[in-house]
């Protein structure tokens, strides 16, 4: 299979080769073709060279639904689910056969009868948008099984669970395979995965088979020396002993309500002192987004005080660049960029309006914007085709790696970080982790709030956990324990 | 007209229904188009401009055929044609469905008004109505409750349509599309033409709604005619919550509002009478006011729309 986009040669001369009931993983970084790869199997993409065969006879594929008759299914990494649609009506949607008119009453019979034989259920008549994350992946597998695919690509199915909940569904996924009911190709840059859950794999690198085999006969250091080739992972950074003891950070007594209107965050206190990073455990949902959204100005408290150095902060513009307060936000595409807007536009969203970036101080100049988005593209290696690139053309690393320069190349008094390495590699997680840990030894106040509990462990001196809006626990890096704090994030201390 | 005493306040009452099933008829069919438009993600703006032209065009034929139903039939299409334009162009790339609507709405009573010149002066045939009020020996009573036959269609069509949304295979792909579209494309359909196919439907129903203007009530065709009940009919889906019988029951209390002036006049309260008539218009003021807040988000829009983004 071979796939051009432009000048990009995107997929070049992949093959690949499933057994009915095989468990075959797609291991790559972002960008590697693993993607480009599926799109090409299911008729997204029309490949420029290559074919695909079923059962020994070759198909044209040229769009998802001859794909659909094959038996191929698709899981994305996005949810395609309709969120005001109840599960029930979510599952009967891609029926090829669906009537005219639906009776529901067979339908649910169906839907019941079928979800006995499956690993998991989920009740038929909650609305989609009232299921947690795992929920709806779990639903995005069960639509698949329900239309009657043979063949399941998930690509990156995980990216949006947390561990428990991706070891739960990754061995439902092989126990089916086990049973032959079912071909599982899964994509992802996970080794955990890939070793822990298929039989074989497949590492491609910029578009190339570098290597794979039986998963039994690999060990995790192949897969890293396929998988990155020679360039070298960056050490985890070293944490340097700080020694003031200054509060950055204060929130006092915080209450927010959500968009409900009922109460996410309740009396929430803590202190995050310089040169320190408070971590902040959690499942999703209990709160995290609102506390951040209120420390970076996107929502209003309903009560208590957030201090910055020891003054009432209001977080406005004046009070951010007075105080050096930085944001990382999660989804940074949708809370901290402009998609439209090019990425050297996003890099001086900070300073567009600063003495060196305008003529007479009120006209911004274009040319020191690309200027520093140039140096800034550099020093932080993001991959764009120039400064001039609409952001929306990058990949979700490359995003990443933008907002991050534009909050950590200048100096941080006070950094707030909210799951600043979800869905990317580890290289490039490596490397962001690195820089918060850089920002917190250079003496900033970092309050680290993640899904991902390793993250915590690895990066936070001190971590808190938060259940339905309150900090329900508290531990010093020491004492710290994934057990303990894994049971109070789900509240059964 | 003598003042109602025999009735007194009741008779308010009554006139008020009354007219708040006569007044609210437009308003059901625009609302109901709308919503089945917006649940395909689309906004159509335009239905003001719809709405002008199914009143002309069913006043022409009925005039020039003799048949009001007849008229009513080619409202509908001719609203399903400013649909087909609407939805035609919105789906081309980088074009807004706002803008377009603007632009359909004023070339929609620019239109009507043209071709409608000639038909100012004749009377064309009006529409029958339904005598519910026919167990009363009180003509106050009899001609108060005289209820349209359009407004029963649209009283039956309100609960159909919330029954296809969820019961029909349609239903469902139109609510998908409006709600999100990579999962529409994810089962083949094509978007494009769902909310089309959704915004000429809608179309459909708005001229209905206007051949009721000019065959019903107030029964004549005269370019001041609609006076905004279009536009007005589009804020009230956003107070219905895209529901169908929401859209029902919001419609007579429109209805009612403006049927508030001429009843209290017709007991004798005749002042003020403009101030009344601005009823329905400051009530769509404060009803969306009320339904929306900075901290809350829009429950039930449908996530594809471009107000919702």
């Amino acid at each position: 299979m071979t796939k051009r986009f432009g000048d990009l040669l995107a997929l070049d001369g992949v093959s690949l080769a499933l057994a009915p009931g095989s468990f075959h993983a797609v291991l790559g970084e972002n960008g590697a073709g693993k993607s480009t790869l599926v799109k090409c199997i299911m008729g997204y993409h029309r490949p420029d060279a290559g074919r695909v065969l079923v059962g020994g006879r070759e198909w044209a594929i040229g769009n998802p639904r001859q794909a659909h008759r094959l038996g191929f299914g698709m899981v994305y990494q996005h949810f395609t689910l309709v969120p005001s649609m109840t599960v029930a009506e979510n599952l009967v949607l891609g029926a090829e056969d669906l009537p005219a008119v639906i009776r529901w009453d067979e339908e649910r019979a169906k839907i019941d009868a079928f979800q006995r034989r499956m690993p998991f259920a989920i009740d038929p008549a909650r609305p989609v948008a009232t299921l947690a994350a795992g929920e709806k992946q779990k639903l995005e597998i069960l639509k698949q099984l329900f239309l009657g695919r043979r063949i399941l690509i998930l690509d990156e199915p995980t990216s949006v669970l947390t561990p428990d909940e991706a070891d739960q569904i990754l061995k439902a996924m092989r126990e089916l395979t086990e049973e032959h009911r079912l071909t599982v190709v899964l994509i992802t840059h996970k080794f955990r995965e890939a070793l822990g859950f298929a039989r074989e794999v497949t590492v491609l690198r910029a578009g190339r088979r570098v290597g794979g085999g039986l998963v039994k006969d690999l060990t995790r250091d192949d897969l890293a020396r396929m998988m990155i080739g020679s360039a070298s992972i960056p050490d985890p950074a070293a944490r340097q002993a700080t020694a003031s003891r200054a509060i950055g950070l204060e929130v006092e007594s915080l209450n927010v309500l959500n968009d409900k209107g009922t109460v996410a965050v309740r009396d929430v206190s803590l202190r995050v002192h310089a040169g320190e990073i408070v971590g902040v455990a959690g499942v999703s949902g209990n709160g995290q987004r609102e506390l951040v959204e209120v420390l970076a100005r996107q929502r209003e408290p309903a009560s208590g005080a957030i201090r910055v150095g020891g003054a009432v902060y209001a977080r406005t513009r004046a009070e951010m660049r007075r105080h050096r307060v930085f944001v990382l936000t999660d989804e940074p595409l949708r809370n901290a960029c402009v998609r439209t807007m090019s990425v050297a536009e996003n890099l001086a969203f900070r300073n567009f309006d600063d003495r060196r970036n305008t003529i007479g101080g009120w006209l911004v100049s274009r040319r020191a914007l690309r200027a520093q988005a140039r140096a800034l593209i550099e020093r932080y290696r993001i991959r764009t085709p120039g400064p001039q690139a609409r952001l929306e053309t990058l990949s979700g690393g490359n995003v990443q790696r933008t907002v991050l320069a534009r909050e950590l190349s200048e100096d941080v008094a006070v950094l707030i970080a909210q799951n600043p390495c979800a869905g990317l590699d580890f290289a490039a997680t490596a490397e962001i982790r690195a820089r918060i840990m850089g920002a917190r030894n250079a003496g900033a106040a970092v309050l680290l709030i993640s899904e991902d509990l390793d993250e915590l462990l690895e990066l936070a001196d001190r971590i808190v956990v938060m259940f339905e809006g309150r900090l329900v626990h508290e531990t010093s890096r020491e004492t710290a324990d994934a057990h303990t704090i894994g049971h109070y994030m789900a509240s059964q201390p | 007209m003598p003042p109602a005493t025999d009735l007194g306040w009741w008779g308010v009452v009554i006139a008020v229904l009354g007219g708040a099933a006569r007044v609210s008829t437009p308003y059901l069919f625009v609302s109901l188009g709308e919503t089945l438009t917006e649940k395909s993600g689309r906004v159509n703006l335009g239905l003001e401009g719809t709405l002008v032209m199914g009143a002309m065009s069913a006043y022409a034929v009925a005039y020039l055929s003799g048949s009001p139903w007849l008229g009513v039939l080619v409202a509908g299409a001719a609203g399903a044609a400013f649909g087909l334009l609407h939805g035609g162009v919105s789906t081309l790339p980088r074009v807004n469905d706002i803008a377009v609507g603007i632009a359909l709405f004023l070339l929609g009573t620019g239109l009507a008004f043209y071709l409608g010149k000639p038909f100012i002066e004749p009377v064309a045939p009006r529409l029958p109505h339904v005598a519910l009020g026919a167990w009363s020996a009180s003509p106050q009573i009899r001609a108060a409750l005289e209820v349209n036959a359009l407004f029963v269609v649209g009283a039956v069509l309100a609960p159909l349509l919330l029954w296809g949304l969820g019961h029909t295979r349609w239903g469902l792909v139109v609510r998908t599309a409006g709600d999100n579209a990579d999962a529409a494309k994810a089962l083949g359909y094509s978007v494009g033409a769902v909310r089309t196919l959704s915004t000429m439907a809608g179309g459909f129903l708005a001229g209905v709604g206007g051949s009721f203007l000019s065959l019903y009530y107030p029964g004549t065709w005269n370019e001041g005619l609609s006076s905004g009940q279009g536009l007005m009919a589009i804020a009230l889906v956003i107070f219905a919550r895209w529901n169908p019988i929401h859209c029902f029951w919001v419609s007579l209390l429109f209805g009612g509002a403006t049927a508030l002036g001429p009843a209290l006049q017709s007991v004798g309260i005749a002042s003020n009478y403009y101030l009344y008539g601005a009823a329905p218009y400051v009530l769509t003021l404060i009803l969306l006011i009320a339904s929306s807040s900075p901290r809350h988000a829009l429950a039930g829009a449908p996530s594809e729309l471009t107000i919702s983004k």
